[in-house]
């Protein structure tokens, strides 16, 4: 594995704020239903709705530009605890990133951390793996299958 | 007699804005358009909107179409407006085209692409017939699904690279330039053009790119490859001191492969010009990339001769939003300027007939 691949293999915690930013809150409150409510918090900073600058590269692969702005909402909490979970969510949906942040910082406190993970983490990682895979197939069922004919020239 | 400023129209402003919002609303018998509606069902005109608004935000660009009554330049301009108030928090990691979760991606330069021609919901093949179906209310069927093929879709200047016939990326961590923060000036890097490209107007570009296709600084495109997918977008937060995920965004790219004869310090070789935009447009990424290309003569020692070719031109023009505000200010009162002008043209009328009676005057004499 190259210095590059390596610098991309994610942590436990970028995995689990990777799959809380692409849930919606609706998502996330129905994957908490069954476990008992979340550590009381105090909200440190937001949450509040602003903007991240989104770069390409020019070619794809050369130096970078900016391509435009995307909406993003950030919230910050410490939790009763005494844990602080961050979150930086794409979109204007103030309670999914509370409550992104909140389920950060009890991920991050141990009695907390597997059943977090086997309700929510995991099974939303999985709907968000099979969204991918059905793209995946629809795409595929488009993959253009050439076929050659014999032409009458000799 | 002399014009005076005005006061006294604000009645007739606040009556004119009510009847725009009834009217806007057309008749009440017929459904109100909900902006989910506009979202899902008007996707490339969002896209649009988000493109040359310069914001990813399907549910404020659909927000924006409906209060502009469907007029996009309007509804982008709404949403520039809106970006104004909101802090910006951060700059992404670049995105990674080529690790994209591909939707299209088709070359018209190599049939058998590693990784296949996936055509993708296009309708580059249908007749361009109305349908009168989709009048009548109409329920697709699902999509087909196939098993996909888990080969790399490598981009077209990887194929062709190994042996120097197209023009590699120059890779550089160097921060980019940012036309919405410091002041552009000429000649532009090629980061402060692009940004200005992908938020250009379609329309513009796309006449731009088309001239370059008639002649007017012909560059013998192809398209190399287009692609469309999500890219996942990434910041790093100081706070976090690592990178995360803040969601995907949905992209379209182009990588459009030009002829190049070379010069004294670069054997022939294919250049590329490209494209990148939010959300699904490949006219745009197609007429960015070409213009992209075109706006590149200089640093490849081409002779800049055609419109699309100046930079000043085309990147002072290309901004809808810059171009509506000078072009419609012009309904603005302009009754003082007006005046001085009105007083201006008498005054020579008065000096010209003067000098006629003078003149008629010395031939009767």
């Amino acid at each position: 594995m190259s210095a590059a691949q390596q610098a991309k293999v994610k942590s436990p915690r970028q995995l689990w704020m990777a799959v809380l930013a692409r849930a919606s809150a609706a998502q996330l409150q129905a994957h908490l239903a069954d476990l008992p409510p979340l550590p009381a918090h105090r909200v440190l900073r937001g949450p509040e709705a602003g903007l991240v600058m989104v770069r390409g590269r020019a070619g794809g692969g050369g130096a970078a530009f900016n391509l435009g702005e995307m909406s993003v909402t950030r919230c910050s909490v410490r939790d009763a605890a005494g844990q602080i979970g961050h979150a930086y969510v794409s979109g204007r949906d103030a309670m999914q990133a509370e409550l992104a942040a909140r389920i950060d910082a009890a991920l991050q406190n141990p009695e907390w951390h597997d059943r977090l993970m086997e309700a929510v983490i995991t099974p939303l990682a999985a709907s968000q793996q099979a969204a991918k895979a059905e793209l995946a197939a629809k795409a595929a069922a488009t993959r253009v299958q050439f076929f050659t004919l014999a032409t009458m020239r000799s | 007699m002399a014009y005076v400023a005005v006061k006294g129209g604000e009645r007739a402003i606040d009556n004119a804005h009510r009847w725009m919002a009834d009217e806007r609303r057309g008749d009440q018998a017929v459904p109100e358009i909900s902006t989910a509606q506009i979202a899902e069902q008007l996707g490339r005109s969002v896209d649009r909107v988000m493109a040359e608004g310069s914001l990813y935000d399907p549910g404020l660009a659909a927000l924006a179409v409906k209060q502009a009554q469907g007029d996009l330049i309007e509804a982008a301009f709404l949403l520039r407006a809106y970006r104004t108030t909101l802090p910006r928090f951060a700059a992404t990691s670049p995105v990674e085209t080529a690790t994209m979760t591909i939707a299209r991606r088709i070359s018209a330069v190599f049939k058998d692409m590693p990784g296949g021609q996936i055509l993708g919901p296009t309708t580059d093949y249908t007749h361009r017939l109305l349908d009168f179906a989709l009048e009548a209310g109409f329920t697709p069927q699902a999509a087909e699904q196939a098993e996909p093929d888990l080969a790399a879709m490598p981009r077209i200047h990887d194929i062709l690279g190994h042996e120097g016939l197209i023009e590699a990326d120059q890779p550089s961590d160097a921060e980019p330039f940012d036309i919405t923060r410091q002041p552009l000036a000429f000649p532009a890097s090629r980061d402060a053009r692009l940004q200005s490209l992908a938020r250009g107007d379609e329309g513009f570009l796309l006449a731009m790119g088309y001239s370059t296709q008639r002649g007017w600084g012909g560059s013998h495109p192809f398209v190399g490859e287009i692609r469309v997918g999500e890219v996942a977008v990434e910041i790093e937060p100081p706070e976090l001191g690592f990178a995360i995920d803040i969601g995907d965004l949905p992209v379209t790219e182009c990588q459009m492969v030009n002829q190049f004869a070379g010069s004294r310090t670069q054997p022939p070789q294919f250049t590329r010009g490209y494209g990148l935009v939010f959300g699904h447009g490949e006219r745009k990424a197609m007429a960015m990339a070409l213009v992209d290309r075109a706006l590149r003569a200089s640093e490849l020692g081409e002779e800049a001769t055609a419109p699309a070719q100046n930079q000043e031109f085309v990147i002072y023009h290309c901004d809808n939003i810059e171009a509506t505000g000078f072009v419609e200010h012009l309904k603005l009162p302009h009754y003082v300027d007006f005046q001085s002008e009105l007083e201006t043209i008498r005054r020579m009328r008065a000096d010209a007939e003067r000098e006629m009676a003078h003149e008629s005057q010395e031939a009767a004499q």
